[in-house]
C-alpha cells in the first residue's frame, strides 16, 4: 500500500480538519499491530549511493568498502533512520481501517503542505507546523538533547545542499 | 512515480552531505569501536567498563500508598565509584522512580520522561498518572530494543489509587504489589517473600523495606552503604535520605603522628641569610 503513489487526492484542497482529533488518534496508538508493518525497513539505505553515472561519487561521498555498506555498524542504525516513517505509516494504517480511506489521504496533504514550509536547504528550520500536526511539538526525546543539529561546529555546503534540493546535482 | 522516487532517495541520503542532518543518536563511530575493541582485546587490555549501579531496589504497596527504597552504590566494574549515589529519580510530584543499571541510561531516560510527563499534564490539566509513566517509559525502551541498559522501580499515587511497576530494559512491564530489581533483587526479594502482607500499615512497610535492602546490602557486592526511602501518600512525599546508614565508615583507633619533644634537641646553630636586591623591573600585564 503506497500512499505516495496515490496522486488523485491533490483534489481535496479543504482545510477544516479537525486534526486535533487525529492527532489525539495518532499519539496513543499503542497496538502496535505487527501484522500490518510490512517490510518497513529498507536495508536499500545503505547501498553505494549511485550518482548520475551509476557509480559512487568519491568527491562527495568518500571512499567505498564493500563492508561499509553490506551490513549496517548497528542493530538499532536502520530502525532508528526509519522510526519516523514507520511511525506514520502504522498511524494512517489504523486511522484507515478506523475512519476510512479519506481520513489519511486528507491528513496527508496536510503532510505535505507542512514539510514544505521550509528555510533554505542548509539553514535549520523549525518545522513547526509539522510537528504540531504529528503531535511532537510538547514531546522531548533525544533527538531534541543528542547531536542537536543547531550546536553542531560545522555547516553543510549552502551550494551542494541547494543543488540537491532543485534536482540539478 | 518520480515524485516517491524522490522520496525514496531523500530518505535513503539521509547521513550524506546533501541532507540537513537530523539530531538523536550518530551510529557513525560504531564500526571504528568494534574495530578498536577487536585490536585492544588481541593485546590483552580491556576497553573501560561503563558505570553501573549494581544495586538493590525495590518497591512495596501498602495501605495508604507506595514505599520505594534503594541503597546507595555505584559501581565501575570491581571499583565503587559512588559510595552515596542518588537512585530514587523524580518523575512527578506524586510519581518517583528507582533505577538500577547503567547509571547513565537511568538518569537520562527519567528525566526525559519527567519532562513529558511535565509536558503532558500541562496540555491535559490534570495530575499525571503512574500509568502514563510507565507507558511512556515501555515504549522508549522498546524503541532501543534492549541497548538502553534500565531496569526501573516506578511507583506512585494518582487519582486512581496506589501503583508499583518494574520496567525491565527491553521494554517489559509488570504491575505488582511488591517488586525488585538489580543484581540484590533476589536477596530482597527473599524478604519480601517472607513477610509482605496487602494492607500494611506505613511504619511496617518501612520496616519490610529497610529491611530488604539491608538484605541486598549485606550479601550482594554490587550494592552498598547506605538505605535511601521514599515513602508517596496522596498529596504527601517523603523523601528520607538517607534512611538507615547500614555500612557505618569506621574511625581509626591508633595515630602515626609522633608527639613534639619526641627526639631530643642537643645543639642549635642558626644562620641569617641576607639577600640584597640587584634589580627591579616591573611589567604591566597587558588587559585591553
Amino acid at each position: 500500500m503506497d500512499y505516495a503513489a496515490v496522486d488523485y487526492f491533490f483534489i481535496y484542497f479543504s482545510v477544516f480538519i479537525t486534526s486535533q482529533a487525529f492527532c489525539l488518534n495518532i499519539l496513543w496508538n499503542t497496538r502496535g499491530l505487527r501484522s500490518q508493518l510490512k517490510d518497513s525497513v529498507p536495508v536499500t539505505g545503505l547501498c553505494p549511493q549511485a550518482g548520475p553515472y551509476g557509480v559512487q561519487d568519491s568527491l562527495r561521498r568518500g571512499f567505498s568498502s564493500v563492508k561499509n555498506e553490506l551490513l549496517p555498524s548497528h542493530p538499532l542504525e536502520l530502525s532508528e533512520k526509519n522510526f519516523q516513517l514507520n511511525q506514520d505509516k502504522m498511524n494512517f494504517n489504523t486511522l484507515r481501517n478506523i475512519q476510512g480511506l479519506h481520513a489519511p489521504l486528507k491528513l496527508q496533504m496536510e503532510y505535505r503542505a507542512a514539510r514544505q514550509i521550509q528555510r533554505l536547504p542548509f539553514l535549520p528550520s523549525s518545522n513547526l507546523a509539522l510537528d504540531t500536526l504529528r503531535g511532537t511539538d510538547d514531546t522531548i526525546g533525544f533527538e531534541d538533547i543528542l547531536n542537536d543539529p543547531v550546536l553542531s561546529e560545522v555547516m553543510g555546503d549552502p551550494h551542494i545542499m541547494t543543488e540537491y534540493k532543485l534536482g540539478v546535482l | 512515480s518520480r515524485a516517491s522516487r524522490k522520496r525514496e532517495c531523500r530518505i535513503m541520503a539521509t547521513v550524506s552531505v546533501c541532507q540537513y542532518h537530523r539530531g538523536g543518536f550518530s551510529f557513525e563511530n560504531c564500526k571504528r569501536n568494534a574495530l578498536l575493541e577487536a585490536d585492544i582485546n588481541k593485546l590483552g587490555f580491556s576497553s573501560p567498563a561503563a558505570r553501573k549501579t549494581g544495586t538493590t531496589i525495590c518497591g512495596v504497596v501498602y495501605k495508604d500508598g507506595v514505599v520505594l527504597g534503594a541503597d546507595t552504590r555505584a559501581t565501575e566494574g570491581m571499583v565503587v565509584a559512588d559510595k552515596n549515589c542518588s537512585k530514587i529519580h523524580y518523575i512527578s510530584p506524586n510519581v518517583y522512580c528507582c533505577g538500577a543499571g547503567t547509571a547513565a541510561d537511568t538518569e537520562m531516560t527519567t528525566q526525559i520522561i519527567s519532562s513529558n510527563l511535565e509536558l503532558h499534564s500541562l496540555s491535559t490539566g490534570r495530575l499525571p498518572r503512574v500509568a502514563t509513566a510507565n507507558r511512556m517509559l515501555k515504549q522508549m525502551l522498546f524503541r532501543y530494543q534492549g541497548y538502553i541498559g534500565a531496569a526501573l522501580v516506578l511507583g506512585g499515587v494518582d487519582c486512581t489509587g496506589p501503583h508499583l511497576y518494574s520496567i525491565y530494559p527491553h521494554g517489559s512491564t509488570d504491575k505488582l504489589p511488591y517488586v525488585t530489581m538489580g543484581s540484590g533483587s533476589l536477596a530482597a526479594m527473599a524478604v519480601f517473600e517472607d513477610r509482605y502482607r496487602p494492607n500494611m500499615e506505613e511504619e511496617e512497610a518501612k520496616r519490610l523495606v529497610r529491611d530488604a535492602i539491608a538484605a541486598g546490602i549485606f550479601n550482594d557486592l554490587g550494592s552498598g552503604s547506605n538505605i535511601d526511602l521514599c515513602v508517596i501518600t496522596k498529596g504527601k512525599v517523603d523523601y528520607l535520605r538517607p534512611h538507615d546508614v547500614a555500612n557505618k565508615k569506621g574511625v581509626r583507633t591508633g595515630n602515626y603522628r609522633y608527639k613534639h619533644g619526641t627526639t631530643g634537641v642537643l645543639a642549635k646553630t642558626v644562620t641569617p641569610l641576607n639577600l640584597e636586591v640587584v634589580e627591579e623591573n616591573v611589567q604591566t600585564m597587558d588587559t585591553s
